[in-house]
């Protein structure tokens, strides 16, 4: 069929900025047309939506196809992919040195990713906020890496619930625990108190106590003045 | 360029209306009746369901090539695993009776919903971590387009079972098998326990052993329904009632030394509605037996064990229905949030729900109860099932018991694991029942083994050779190294 060739001609007519207007697209899509002048538009709209519907794509693709890891060694600093997503060279020349942190965020890590987390005996600090396949399962996968771990961040994460967050008692050096932004636990203030009472030498952030507590309303002082009023 | 066609096509349909409505009487609604004369040509033509007496739409169909009897969490799970394994789309035909669709005496939904890996038995613990893998993937196993995904509610907080100074060496051997299987357990001294359970009252503990991983508890209800929807959206055919008898074939034979021995084909099963005397004869080449703690009396019907005792033909299905009480109760100073299901030396159990401080629990009784109603004995928790909780976690000195449940257990009075596998004499009858309170936590493994054996002839994931009825003449037991 001829549409699909046209489209093509057509998207790339768009993007280097070649158009000879409106007229002259609508012209090449039909070349036999005779096009009245009120329908030109919706007909060139109607032509070119799944051109723009795959451009659309193609820029949320590129996005998402940008995975955020970052990674510190030991007594170096934060070392991150460059804009194309690819980590430098010197990487390589490190494979004795201990990974100290590592900054998943927003990545789409899950159970089976983490089994490559595990193999990292000196990790102190691991962050997975906003990792939205990181469940229950992942949490309770983490064990292995109780005599190091001493930070850990679950901000954001969609599936976390107070049933993951509870295994997290064989993480015994944690220090500081961040779990605010947790839609799936069903009661944040109680999570974060039986949390405290679980790994009591950890701090927890992010969940306030009174957080889903209805205040009271305020005792009325006239009441007591009047008692005729019922 | 169609879609283009048929969206402007659609835009003009909205714009100008139909011809009958320009008249002001009713429309002549044409594509309803279109549609009815289609249902019946349909239901006319061969293999549909039309019977010229009477209206036969709620009865079951009259052929199916697998009749599944028991729509628990087994018979599901075999539904599942055999439109799963299937070699062509729409190759098989399963119906699955299921004599109660309220589940109200269903083991599964009775069930604490507990999975573990502390078997001593290789099989036990290869079906149990199959299991765990499957609930982690849930979603990707039991997709159904436009259905929400299933939420388990797993707790994975893992099995803590405590041994005496008796059966330490019997958990010790037991933890090295479980360890060469793959599954992630520990174990512990009392001073580790009282380290990390500062709850835990450990006299009398020589040894205890956790699990870390893949195993905890988790809701047999959204597991149950997640097979059924997923299973109904494969094609199986539900139908609700009871399977009053088997009629089959027989085929005199003689073996290769000269014993006489009669092979029977179940060839048809008749299907008894509710609350009626009407039935359905189904054409069948396979039944499964997956009844449950009922599984017993559905293999009577076939015929198994009627015959002289001490031949195979006279060779029971030993799976009886026995009832085991689950108590919740309230203690507000009790194990935290931590607390794994803790199996006491004494057998009974215990284990959090929820966050508000309530727990589970109970006892395998030594004097079992009369199976015939699901009544719950109060007298039967304070008499044996709290002493040995308070005695070992003192907090539960104080509790209020807040209700409680009771359920069957399907269990098997020759070694208390399941029965998998065709019966020798009665060729097409495949069991997938007796596993004595574990079933639950077997049922995704146990359903791909039957399924393996219907469609290939032989278990090909796991092994469950062991499994077969014919140990029940032979008198091989596979039984659990019990921890005392």
């Amino acid at each position: 069929m001829a549409a699909p060739r046209t489209s093509l001609r057509l998207v790339a007519a768009i993007w280097s900025g070649s158009t000879r207007g409106i007229h002259g697209l609508g012209g090449a899509a039909a070349p036999e047309g005779s096009q009245k002048k009120g329908k030109t538009l919706l007909q060139f709209l109607s032509d070119h939506f799944y051109d723009v519907e795959f451009l659309r794509e193609y820029l949320l693709q590129r996005q998402m196809l940008k995975v955020h890891q970052e990674n510190r060694f030991q007594n170096k600093e934060w070392i991150r992919p460059d804009e194309r997503g690819r980590f430098p060279l010197e990487f390589s020349e490190f494979p004795g040195v201990p990974v100290e942190a590592v900054d998943a965020s927003g990545c789409a890590i899950n159970y089976d990713g983490l089994d490559n987390v595990l193999l990292l005996k000196e990790l102190r600090s691991l962050s997975l906020r906003r990792c939205p396949n990181v469940d229950d399962w992942c949490l309770s996968h983490l064990h292995p890496l109780a005599n190091s771990l001493q930070e850990l961040s679950l901000a954001g994460c969609p599936h976390v619930s107070e049933r993951g967050l509870a295994c997290l008692h064989h993480l015994q050096n944690l220090r500081r625990l961040d779990i605010s932004d947790l839609p799936a636990v069903s009661n944040p203030g109680l999570t974060r108190i039986l949390v405290e009472e679980m790994l009591p030498n950890c701090e927890v952030v992010g969940a306030d106590w009174a957080q889903g507590l209805n205040s009271e309303p305020e005792e009325q002082p006239q009441d007591r003045a009047s008692p005729v009023h019922v | 360029m169609l879609r283009r066609a048929l969206r402007l096509g659609g835009g003009r349909g909205l714009v100008t209306r139909g011809p009958g409505s320009r008249g002001g009487g009713s429309t002549p609604d044409w594509d309803g009746k279109v549609s009815e004369i289609k249902k019946k040509i349909q239901s006319i033509l061969p293999g549909g369901a039309w019977n010229p007496l009477y209206d036969t739409s709620h009865l079951p169909p009259e052929h199916s090539d697998v009749v599944i009897v028991g729509g628990g969490v087994l018979g599901l799970s075999v539904a599942y695993w055999l439109k799963k394994l299937e070699k062509r789309r729409g190759a098989i035909r399963v119906l699955v009776v299921e004599r109660d669709h309220t589940y109200s005496q269903a083991s599964t939904v009775l069930s604490i919903g507990g999975i573990h890996q502390q078997f001593s038995v290789p099989e036990n613990i290869q079906l149990s971590l199959f299991s765990a893998s499957f609930l982690r993937n849930i979603n990707e196993y039991l997709a159904v387009v436009d259905a929400p995904p299933l939420d388990l509610q797993f707790n994975p907080l893992g099995y803590l079972l405590l041994a005496s100074e008796k059966g330490a060496a019997t958990m010790e051997s037991n933890v090295r098998v479980q360890r060469q299987e793959g599954a992630k357990v520990c174990l512990m001294s009392p001073e580790q326990l009282r380290n990390k359970f500062p709850w835990i009252n450990t006299e009398g503990v020589a040894l205890a052993s956790y699990g870390m991983e893949n195993e905890g508890w988790f809701d047999p209800w959204c597991l149950l329904q997640g097979l059924r929807r997923k299973v109904q959206s494969m094609g199986v055919l539900f139908c609700q009632g009871e399977v009053t008898r088997f009629v089959s074939s027989s085929n005199h034979m003689k073996t290769t030394s000269g014993t006489e021995v009669t092979l029977k084909r179940i060839y048809e099963v008749h299907v008894k509605m509710d609350h009626s005397l009407e039935y359905q004869p189904v054409e069948c080449a396979i039944v499964i037996n997956a009844a449950g703690a009922w599984s017993g009396q559905v293999a009577e019907l076939a015929g198994i064990g009627k015959g002289p005792p001490g031949t195979l033909q006279g060779t029971r299905l030993p799976v009886e229905p026995r009832k085991r009480y689950v108590y919740l109760w309230h203690c507000p100073q009790g194990p935290g949030l931590e607390a794994p299901l803790v199996t006491d030396i004494s057998g009974a159990y215990f284990r959090r729900e929820g966050l508000g401080n309530n727990y589970l629990g109970g006892l395998s009784p030594e004097e079992e109860p009369d199976p015939g109603n699901l009544e719950v004995d109060y007298g039967f928790f304070q008499d044996k099932v709290w002493p040995p909780l308070a005695q070992r976690v003192p907090a539960f000195e104080t509790l209020k018991v807040r209700s409680a449940w009771a359920g069957y257990n399907d269990y098997n009075t020759f070694d208390q694991n399941g029965v998998v596998g065709p019966h020798p004499l009665v060729v097409n009858m495949y069991f997938a029942a007796g596993f004595s309170g574990h079933g639950l936590q077997q049922a995704p493994g146990v359903g791909r083994a039957v399924a393996e054996m219907v469609l290939e002839g032989h278990f090909q994931t796991i092994d469950l050779s062991p499994f077969l009825f014919s140990r029940f003449y032979l008198g091989e037991k596979i039984q659990e190294q019990v921890i005392i």
